[in-house]
């Protein structure tokens, strides 16, 4: 089951925690991985351990000439893009109140603007192939929301919404857009968070810990396979039990 | 250049599966030809495949018909 041998898959923040174990399951399934982020050497890295089928196509995606780039590179890498997952994402947290428009619009940009255009890069040729899986990684507060993230929670929530939208409109050319919604992950991302936080957050997860990146490549994994070619416009939570949607 | 418009017509009959003698010049693809929106994006990237030519974008918007598509390749394929 889930195997993807010959299928490609362009995976962005691919330096991160959860990025990077995405690739590697999407790459033990069989698929080539393209691996993106601004941060080239733990691409290099990663493209290093995973040996044939992994390129490494850095880019910025805050800026939209650098995305519709990222996707042409990713193309030439790959030979054809398959497999989409939007994964890049980051925090500019603080309270509304204090909130900057430019902490708004970097979260914004990169979190959803630049998911929406790689979706739509990549429709093209997932059209003429009848053949597609984006899966854009949101999160838990998309849904719950979280005191000092609004920026943060409304990209979230917008994936969530764009992926319906897109799924209706592709769900006839045999391609699915679907969401994963991670709870709390260990990650560098929430290293940052202090042990008095971490104390508060543990009693709310019934599982009783923090999940691992795997739990959410597994995922992707399955959403990405032609086992789930009739799941389209779902979000697939993956917390613990933090919030049962 | 009838043969443009031979080739046109093919992409259409096979794009949309309808019967070739329905896919007459002044048929338009969503009101006639029972295409969905994607079907005419699917069908300008044929005529781009086709012809080596680059429909852009607000171009491709004001192909609605038969003859539209063939009057721009007309107009824009490189000889």
């Amino acid at each position: 089951m889930f195997d993807l041998t010959g299928k490609s898959a362009l995976v962005t923040g691919a330096s991160g925690g959860i990025g990077a174990s995405i690739a590697r399951a999407l790459h033990a399934q069989g698929a080539a991985v393209a691996l993106s982020g601004t941060r080239t050497a733990p691409l290099e890295a990663l493209a290093a351990e995973l040996g044939e089928r992994a390129f490494v196509v850095p880019g910025n995606l805050s800026e939209a000439a650098a995305t519709e780039q990222l996707f042409k590179d990713a193309e030439a890498a790959l030979g054809k893009v398959d497999i989409l997952v939007n994964n890049a994402g980051l925090t500019r947290d603080q309270i509304a109140m204090r909130m900057k428009d430019e902490d708004w619009q970097a979260v914004l940009d990169v979190n959803l603007t630049a998911a929406f255009r790689l979706s739509r890069a990549s429709m093209r040729g997932m059209m003429k192939r009848r053949w597609g899986r984006i899966v854009n990684i949101t999160s838990v507060v998309g849904v719950t929301g979280n005191p000092g993230q609004a920026n943060y929670a409304a990209s979230k929530a917008g994936l969530i919404g764009m992926s319906k939208a897109l799924a209706a409109e592709l769900a006839s050319r045999n391609i699915t857009v679907n969401c994963v919604a991670p709870g709390f992950i260990t990650t560098a991302m929430t290293d940052a968070l202090n042990d008095e936080q971490k104390q508060k957050l543990l009693p709310a997860i019934p599982a009783g810990r923090m999940g691992e990146p795997g739990e959410i490549a597994a995922g992707v994994v399955y959403l990405a396979s032609e086992e789930a070619a009739y799941v389209t416009g779902q979000t697939l939570h993956v917390n613990g039990g933090m919030a049962m949607i | 250049m009838s043969d443009i418009a031979e080739r046109v017509k093919k992409i259409v009959v096979d794009h949309l599966g309808v019967e070739e003698s329905k896919v007459v010049e002044n048929a338009s693809f969503i009101d006639d030809l029972g295409a969905d929106s994607l079907d005419t994006v699917e069908l300008v990237m044929a005529f781009e495949e086709e012809f080596g030519v680059e429909i852009p974008d607000d171009a491709a918007e004001k192909i609605l018909s038969v003859k539209d598509a063939i009057d721009f390749i007309k107009a824009n394929a490189p000889a």
